[in-house]
Parts: C-alpha cells; structure tokens; sequence
C-alpha cells in the first residue's frame, strides 16, 4: 500500500511523508487530530491536517522552547505553560529540580488524551506532582493571573484556529501582567520564510514589543515544520538572553540534552539579514 | 406554522434552475454573469456574479411581485406572524420611512420618542408628517435614554388625539423595550396605528425567551432589519404589515422610492435567512443569548465595567432587555465609550458595533467563536489595566431634552443661512447633527440650538465621536433658520 501524508507548505508547496498506518483520527470540539505511524518520523500528530509533532524532531523544538530561558534565569520556580497539548514542553521542564509549580493550560483536553495514549514519548512527564492541568483558553486563564510566574511559554498552534488567540496584545498584555517583576515570555513565533507564516511572525513580534523591555528572536531548525526554518520569541521584564546566560551554572545542572547547549544558545540569537529586517519593518 | 413550507427557499430555487437553463442575457446587467468585469469576478467570486441578474418572468419583480418573490415574501409572513412581508433593498431605513409614509400623509401628526433613528426623522422631512415627541426615560447612572414610560404615552395620545399613528423602538440601539403591549393596546384604543422600529430585533420573532415583537402584540407595521441579528446581507430588510393596513398601498408607497432593479443577491438572501431562521432560529438565539450572557458575566469580573442586563427592567420605561445585546458601560475605568471603541479597533483589531459617551455595544451573534469573546474580554482587561483613569470630567450622558419650535420638513425647506456652529446659539437648526452610530440625532431640524447641545457636540468631536448630519462635512458649520423665518 502507498499511503502519504502531504501539508500544504505554503499555497505552492507541498510537504510529504510515507506513512505506515493510520493510528488513530477524531474530532474534538476545536480541531481534526490525528496520529500516524510513518516510516522516517515515528510517530506523527497532526492537528487539521498540520504537523505538531514528530518522534523523530520533536527534541530540537522543546529543549530549544525550555532551556534557553531556563539557562538564562535559573532561579525560576513557577511556571505557566500554555498550549503543549503533546506534553514535550512539560517533559523538559520536569528535568529541573528547582522547578517547583507548572501550570499547563490547554484549550483541547483530547490533544493531551490521544498523546497520552500514543505519543508517550511527549507525554510522559504530564502526570507529575508539580504539573497541574487546566483545560481552558489560555487567554481566560491568564487574565486572572497577576505577578505569579517567573516564567511563560507560549506552545501554540499557528494564529488560525484554536491558537489565535494566542498571538494577539490583549493576549501578551495579559501576560505581561501575569509574570513577575523578573518574568520570561517564551513563545512559539512562526516562520520568516514563506509568506503566510511571515507575516504571523512580524505581527506577533509587533505585539509583543509594545510590552516587555527585552524583545529578542532565536532561530532552530526543525525539519517538519514549513521552510524547516523556524523561530522563538524571547521577551522579558529584566533578563537578557545573552547577557545574563549563567553557563556554567547550568552546565554544572548535568541535563541530558539533544540539541541544546549553551554554545547554541548564544548562537540561536544570531540571525540572518533577512530576518532581522522583517524585525525591524515590525518594530 | 407548517414546517415544510418554511424549508423552501422560493428564490433560491428559482435563481439555481435559472442558471440551468443557461439563458444567452441580452439583458442588463452587463457584466453578463460576470464575463465582461473579471477583476470584479475574480474579487467576488463567480457564484455571486451569475445570480446578479435582472428582474424577468421566471425570477418575478421586486415592484410588483406575482410569483417566487410573492411565494417568499408569502413565507417570510408566516414565519413573523404577520399578515405580509415585504422584502426590502434599501435597508430597514426605508422600511422605517414606508411605515412613516404609509400611515400618516403632510401635516398629519405621528407620535414618537425623540430617541428614534435618523431615518424616522428623515421620513418627515421626506412627507411633511409632524412629530409630536415623547422623552425617553433616562437612566442617569448609566446616562442612556430609554423606553417610553406608559404614562407619558397616554397623555400625550389625550393631548394629539389627531394623532395618527404612533412610532415605538423595539428595542433601542442598547436593547431596552417598552411596554409594547400597553402602548399597542392603548394606541388602537384611540383609533391610531403602531409601527414599530424593529431594526435592532428580528431575533424576537423566533424565540420565547426575548422581548414580544411587534406582530406578537398586534402592531401594525414592523421593520426588522434582517441583515443584523437575522443573517442576511448588509441592505436587506423586511417591512411587515398587519390588521387593516392596507398592501397595495404600502407596496405603492414603497415604490415611491425604492428602487426598480431589486438585487437578487439580496432577495435571495432574505430568503435564505428566512428559512434559516424559520428552521432554526429559537436554537441560534439560544446559543447567541448564552454568549452574550458569558461575556456579560466575565466583562463584570473585571469591575470597573457594568455590562448591564435584565435587573434594570422597572417595569416600565425599561420594561423588557434583550439579553442579547452586549451593552457596557466604561465610564467608571475614566473612559468614554468611544475612547475604548476606537482603542479596541486600533491596539487590538476588535470592531464593535459602536461607542458613544458613556458605553460601547459588542453585536454578538450566531458567527461568533468562544475565543472570539474571549479576546473581547482579555482586551477589555488589558484596557483597564493600560489607560484606565480617574473618571472626573466625563460627561455622563446621551441624551438633551430637545425643543422642538418648528417640523422637520419645514425647518429643513426654509430659508436658511450658514453660522460658525458655536455662535449658533439660540437659533433654530435647519438640519440634522448626530454621532453615527448610534444615528441618533442630537440636533434634529426645526429643534433650537442651546449652549448645553454644543457642549456636548464638542465633547463628541472631543472624545473622537464621527459626527455627520450637516452640510458642512467637518461639522464646522450649521444651517439654521433665517431669523426672519423665525
């Protein structure tokens, strides 16, 4: 049997991947989510026919989502993540002993339910004791939330659909609210490369600039996603990136790690022309 | 109500068989079903473009309907209650100027409350009909003007008992009713008709749990704009007629001004709506009710905020509220309406339906999404949290007792001379000044300008408010009445 998945790239590309059997497929209240078995990625979640996840590159997003805060400002205890239906957040998170509250808010209580059931490789952390899950819009639950976390990471989805309001300002005001004097927003930031995807990131950098007085982008690389090229936003009330990365401190933390490092840490701030100048029109 | 009936679609149907029958048009319009504008085609999408088509025997004609239109507006009249629908192209505004027409001719009087839309107003002018006003209640916390109170009515009907016919908001822009039933009820007792302006309510005609519409308690004529909370296209209307008014002459006062080329895009889609409604709409205002009310809740949560509701019913000039309406007061986080209508536009992409000086109103409706609302109330917060103030030195409220010295007609036709509007002073306005939206006049011709009208004029453009009315397209200068005319 010949069976593909294909993803839309941009309205002129299109993205394929053999698959080997069709897990599992549902419709929750906000979205298709499916799950394949494919021959080069593993395991795949898809949500409305877009890849989230895959076995194979899922490490490069999620230590590059948790450790470059968390090598930044190694004092951070409270955590609000928001998104992260698949648990890979969650899992890099719960390697830091010094964490001691994680609140994880996802809008689709099923995302979490069907990686449990199928990716575990993501979601095995999600049961731990300091891991609390809130399945509600994110946007809701930060509005109540004043001063509390030294830390938010924004895992969403692309700005159409459940994830939308995720890349608005009341959205980053609310957190910037939410986090303590000292907080880091960590989020999802799009792809400078095809145009769609470009013009999410300019208008969420846009956004988010008006609020904290650290804005910076990093750059990884992750093979299934549009372009491969994709990006992270740091933002922060007092701590800069680069600046104020303890790398010996969390060198000394001995976390097994695949893809960071603090080498590239430092490395990932540093961005191509093109990049830079899609900032700058944003700014 | 036979449910079978109300799954046709009568124009629908008509317009898909006729472009199955793939006639050559040597007829207008002539894009030709779209060959002859491509980037028109291209923009609106081809679908739309072969259904724009000319009025013709198998599609009837909108001035004087025999066939699918007669069967669709025969259907939407048993969907309202009423004894016809007529559909409307030119908006509920002529709805409301029909009814105007229809019911009293020059020099007849009509009674209303001043609060009404520009368009009842501009229906005087149009027929020489003189209005005899009854104030509104005001709620001087919120500052919004409200139903007409019973007593007020009644003695006005004693003092015009040549009145013709009486004109009721049901409900006002911020979702208050009056007493609909009273006032129907009284109004045929003194032998005069009730028209209704149901602009803001189509949603009553299908469910149990919203104010009584017009048709419901026996009124007259009803105008209810389809295109709001019905789902129709922005222009469309229906005007419903019942009891003894008469349907060939309301159809001729119609075609007075409407036009002879009714659009099928918009007839059609009154008549899809209609089904839509007729099949489903006690579900969708179920659904749209709960929205509003969750919003409702979570915007109070915030405080500072008054999103108000049913406790302000008083039995009176607040007799009912359409739980619908998501109306918010915001003067108590140190802001106009307006200023937090045009910072939710600007900073947040989020267009409500307007702001004026002491509130906004968010329309919420069957198309929106939860996350929709949430976005709603999150930047309701972060505008509390960024720009909220002291309130001192907001004005707080809508609404200015008008004097009214001469008829809308007459003050709009007289000899008239241009002043600087803030010299104008004590002279009587020959033309309209008002916030849009609302569309409520603050001015209305034939009505004298005081020091206190201009204040609040200022403090309109002040805040931001997009003034309209006058002549002079920058409300800088206002005709008023020679003061030989005076």
């Amino acid at each position: 049997m010949n069976l593909w998945f294909t993803e839309n790239h941009s309205p002129n590309v299109l993205f394929s991947i053999k698959v080997i059997e069709h897990l599992y497929t549902g419709r929750s209240e906000f979205q298709k989510i499916d799950v394949l078995q494919t021959a080069e990625f593993g395991r795949i979640l898809t949500l409305d026919g877009l890849v989230m996840v895959t076995e194979k590159d899922e490490f490069i997003y999620h230590d590059m989502i948790t450790h470059v805060p968390m090598a930044t400002n190694p004092g951070i205890k409270k955590v609000l993540v928001i998104g992260a239906g698949d648990g890979g957040t969650v899992r890099e998170l719960t390697k830091y002993e010094s964490i001691e509250h994680i609140d994880m808010v996802e809008i689709d209580e099923m995302v979490v339910d069907v990686c449990k059931e199928f990716i575990p490789q993501t979601a095995s952390k999600l049961d731990d004791p300091r891991v609390h899950l809130h399945f509600e819009d994110g946007l809701k639950f930060v509005r109540s939330r004043e001063d509390e976390y030294d830390l938010i990471i924004v895992d969403s989805t692309d700005p159409f659909g459940p994830g939308e309001g995720l890349f608005t300002r009341e959205f980053y005001g609310n957190c910037y609210k939410a986090l303590k004097e000292d907080g880091i927003l960590v989020n999802q930031h799009e792809s400078p490369f095809y145009e769609e995807d470009a013009l999410g990131m300019q208008r969420a950098h846009k956004r988010i600039t008006g609020f904290f007085p650290v804005c910076e982008v990093y750059q990884v690389h992750i093979p299934t996603y549009p372009s491969g090229h994709w990006l992270f936003g740091f933002a922060s009330k007092k701590f800069d990136p680069i600046k104020d990365l303890n790398a010996d401190a969390w060198n000394e933390l001995g976390l097994q790690t695949k893809y960071y490092n603090t080498d590239i840490h430092v490395g990932s701030f540093a961005l191509p022309n093109y990049v830079k100048e899609q900032l700058k029109d944003a700014e | 109500m036979s449910i079978l009936s109300q799954q046709k679609a009568p124009i629908m149907e008509a317009l898909n068989k006729y472009k199955k029958m793939r006639v050559v048009p040597f007829d207008v319009p002539g894009h030709k079903r779209g060959r002859g504008n491509e980037e028109l085609t291209a923009f609106l999408g081809e679908n739309a473009m072969t259904v724009d088509v000319n009025s013709m025997k198998p599609l009837d004609n909108l001035i004087h309907p025999v066939s699918v239109i007669r069967e669709a507006e025969e259907l939407a009249a048993e969907a309202f209650g009423a004894k016809h629908a007529f559909f409307m192209v030119n908006g509920t505004t002529s709805a409301v100027q029909a009814m105007v027409m229809t019911a009293c001719k020059a020099g007849e009087k009509i009674i209303m409350p001043r609060n009404v839309h520009r368009s009842a107003i501009n229906a005087l002018i149009l027929s020489g009909a003189i209005p005899v006003y009854v104030n509104p209640g005001v709620n001087s916390e919120l500052g919004i003007p409200l139903g007409m109170a019973l007593e007020d009515v009644k003695r006005t009907i004693l003092e015009h008992p040549d009145a013709k016919a009486i004109l009721i908001n049901n409900p006002t822009y911020y979702g208050i009713c009056s007493n609909l039933q009273a006032i129907t009820d009284l109004a045929h007792e003194h032998g005069m008709l009730v028209l209704v302006d149901e602009a803001h309510g189509t949603h009553f005609y299908f469910s149990d749990d919203l104010p009584a519409s017009g048709m419901s308690v026996g009124a007259d004529m009803a105008s209810v704009s389809m295109h709001k909370s019905g789902g129709s296209l922005t222009q469309s209307s229906i005007l419903l007629i019942n009891n003894d008014v008469s349907e060939g002459y309301t159809r001729q006062i119609i075609n007075l001004t409407q036009t002879t080329s009714g659009s099928y895009l918009l007839l059609s889609s009154l008549d899809i709506s209609r089904k839509n409604l007729a099949l489903n709409g006690s579900e969708i205002f179920r659904k749209v009710g709960e929205m509003a009310q969750y919003t409702r809740e979570e915007i109070n949560k915030i405080g500072g905020y008054y999103a108000f509701s049913k406790e302000l019913i008083n039995g009176d000039t607040i007799f009912d509220f359409d739980q619908t309406k998501l109306s918010v007061h915001t003067l108590e986080i140190g802001l106009a309406g307006v200023e937090v209508y045009d910072i939710l536009r600007d900073e947040y992409d989020i267009q409500i339906e307007f702001g004026d000086i002491g509130n906004i109103l968010a329309y919420i409706s069957v198309g929106d999404r939860r996350l929709d609302l949430e976005r709603l109330v999150g930047a309701l917060s972060e505008i509390k949290r960024r720009y909220g103030n002291d309130k001192s030195g907001l004005f707080d409220h809508e609404y200015i007792n008008p004097q009214v010295v001469y008829t809308p007609q007459k003050a709009f036709y007289a000899t008239k001379e241009k002043l600087p509007i803030n010299e104008s002073a004590g002279r009587i306005a020959s033309e309209f000044v008002m916030a849009y939206p609302p569309g409520i006049p603050i001015l209305a011709p034939g009505e004298r300008i005081t020091t206190e009208i201009l204040e609040y004029i200022q403090y309109c453009k002040d805040k931001g408010s997009f003034m309209t009315g006058t002549e002079d397209s920058k409300i800088e200068h206002i005709n008023v009445l020679k003061e030989t005319e005076q």
